[in-house]
């Protein structure tokens, strides 16, 4: 059986594990080759540790190992410039760019006022601009290619008021409307945008959110707004990854500006 | 389980499948490997403005079933007809034994200004569009919960379930209807695992869409209107600039959504519409 991206080009940012990582291994197994960057570098003001060098090289280790040919570097999404080194070195030697998979985030969990201008400004450069900066470096290889699709992965903190994360919140909101403005500029190069909206998923991140507990606990009334309909406490890694492949590959290619959460129907209640 | 085989060993019922869309879920869900329970009203309805399905077409997406090697249950029945519908169920159930997926995609268009809408042509698209999917999830959902296996049921709503036109407000007021059906329908069945979602496709290559009547409100200047000279109109509506989609590319939505590729994506209205929505 053919892969449902086989012989496309899929550049996806923070790659060196979690979502990122799982993202480059599906669409290596359909039959993309890749172009993976991570930062792999610390923020002091996030409380878990990032991914290291060592990471990216397994990222490498696990696509070759599917048979498919991987370019990847160190580049930090804030750095327009990094970015495109990176991604120019891998359409170079891959070919063309398909699939843009703008994954790379961090997270901090804490009350609005004990929010630092830094953790302000890390999410905000990380979360939201890092997501401009990832489509609009690849997006003159997409028009280049005649098409593409692009998947931004924003949160159901992209769509509720998630308390004791807002500039997370801020910054995912402010990702679906970086998709709703380029789903429209980019149709016309045939270059689909959409986001995800994952519920909790089990990883680093969230496993570094261990503060949240505590927060509820102070204000019980807000934790309803965490509970899924659906009997899962968290989706699974998985399950993004299906929802990604979905809007990579050609199954929907007429699906653009949609916000497809993978969230047990939590942002429905 | 196998990857091109995601429903095997399931057993999926579609409203509306003796043709256009319809008949597209019933070949792409055999296809993935599920047995179809295909119920069409396959006759007439006085106010709708084009020829609705017949009981050959049933027949052929009988026929379509077969060759891709699935067994098929086709019944004909209307959804306004709760009776019916419980009874082809019940039939389908005693012979396939299961059912795990529910495709209400039975619906109707007919056009007028409000205002000047006869009682029965505004009656005729909300018994069908709306209340025939709750007719239809009446139908089902008991045997679902009992079974104890989950599920997943796909409303067919349309780009009209968020926006406004002019000259169709039934149909724009059951498509609207079924996104608040979805989400109420995701919340009351989470519990049993049965995930609901919608399709809000925008104009897809059917009858429905492509029949003279519809033809020529894109087109009044021309008196007999083919599909190509709509092309243009219909493509400015779109920003990926197509006319309209085509019945499987919301039959792979459905499939999507059915698989287990989204065991946990429920509430979901899923728009098949070359960005239309995005606007």
């Amino acid at each position: 059986m053919t892969g449902r991206v086989e012989g496309k080009v899929a550049f996806i940012t923070g790659a060196a594990r979690g979502q990122g990582r799982s993202h480059a291994l599906r669409l290596a197994e359909e039959g993309a080759d890749i172009i993976a960057v991570d930062a792999v570098t610390d923020y002091a003001s996030v409380p878990y540790s990032m991914a290291r060098p060592a990471d990216l090289d397994e990222t490498c280790a696990l696509v070759r190992a599917r048979n498919r040919r991987i370019v990847a570097g160190k580049a930090d999404v804030r750095d327009q410039e990094q970015l495109r080194a990176v991604l120019d070195t891998g359409v170079a030697e891959l070919g063309h760019l398909d699939i843009v998979v703008a994954n790379a985030g961090i997270c901090t969990a804490q009350a609005w006022d004990d929010v630092s201008t830094e953790v302000w400004s890390d999410t905000i450069d990380t979360n939201l601009t890092g997501v401009w900066n990832t489509i609009v470096v690849a997006a003159p290889h997409l028009i280049a290619n005649g098409g593409g699709s692009v998947i931004a992965t924003s949160s159901v903190a992209g769509i509720k008021g998630l308390p004791f994360f807002a500039p997370y919140v801020a910054a995912k909101h402010g990702i679906v409307g970086i998709a709703r403005s380029l789903a429209n500029e980019l149709a016309s190069h045939h270059i689909r945008v959409n986001t995800v909206h994952p519920a909790g998923v089990d990883t680093a991140m969230s496993a570094g959110l261990g503060a949240l507990g505590d927060l509820i606990a102070c204000e019980p009334n807000l934790g309803p707004i965490f509970i899924n309909t659906y009997p899962v406490e968290m989706v699974d890694l998985l399950d993004v990854i299906n929802a990604v492949m979905f809007l990579a590959c050609d199954e929907s290619r007429y699906v653009t500006g949609l916000e497809l959460t993978i969230d047990g129907g939590n942002t429905i209640r | 389980m196998s990857a091109d085989q995601p429903l095997e060993g399931r057993v999926a019922l579609i409203t509306g499948a003796a043709r256009g869309q319809g008949r597209a879920h019933a070949v792409r869900l055999a296809e993935a490997g599920a047995d179809i329970v295909a119920i069409d009203i396959a006759a007439p309805v006085e106010s709708v403005p084009y020829d609705l399905a017949s009981t050959d077409d049933l027949a052929e997406t009988e026929k379509l079933v077969a060759a891709v090697g699935r067994r098929v249950h086709a019944v004909r029945a209307d959804v306004r007809d709760q009776d019916a519908l419980d009874a082809a169920v019940t039939a389908a159930i005693a012979e396939f034994g299961r059912l795990d997926v529910v495709v209400a995609n039975a619906g109707v268009i007919s056009y007028g200004y409000t205002w000047e809408l006869p009682e029965q042509q505004w009656q005729d698209v909300i018994d069908i569009n709306l209340t025939g999917i709750f007719h239809t999830v009446k139908a089902t959902v008991p045997a679902m919960i009992a079974a104890g296996n989950g599920g997943a049921i796909v409303l067919t709503s349309s780009v009209l379930g968020f926006r406004g036109t002019t000259g169709a407000s039934s149909y724009v007021a059951t498509k609207h209807g079924v996104v608040g059906l979805t989400k109420s329908l995701a919340n009351e069945l989470g519990p049993h695992r049965i995930r609901v979602n919608s399709v809000n496709p925008s104009n897809v290559a059917t009858e429905m869409v492509l029949n003279p009547t519809t033809l020529g409100l894109f087109r009044p200047d021309l008196e007999a209107p083919t599909p190509d000279d709509v092309k243009e109109t219909m493509s400015a509506m779109h920003p990926m600039q197509i006319p309209w989609v085509e019945p499987v590319d919301v039959s792979n939505a459905i499939l999507f959504l059915t698989s287990d590729d989204a065991r946990y994506i429920t509430g979901v209205s899923l728009p098949v519409d070359a960005g239309l929505l995005a606007r």
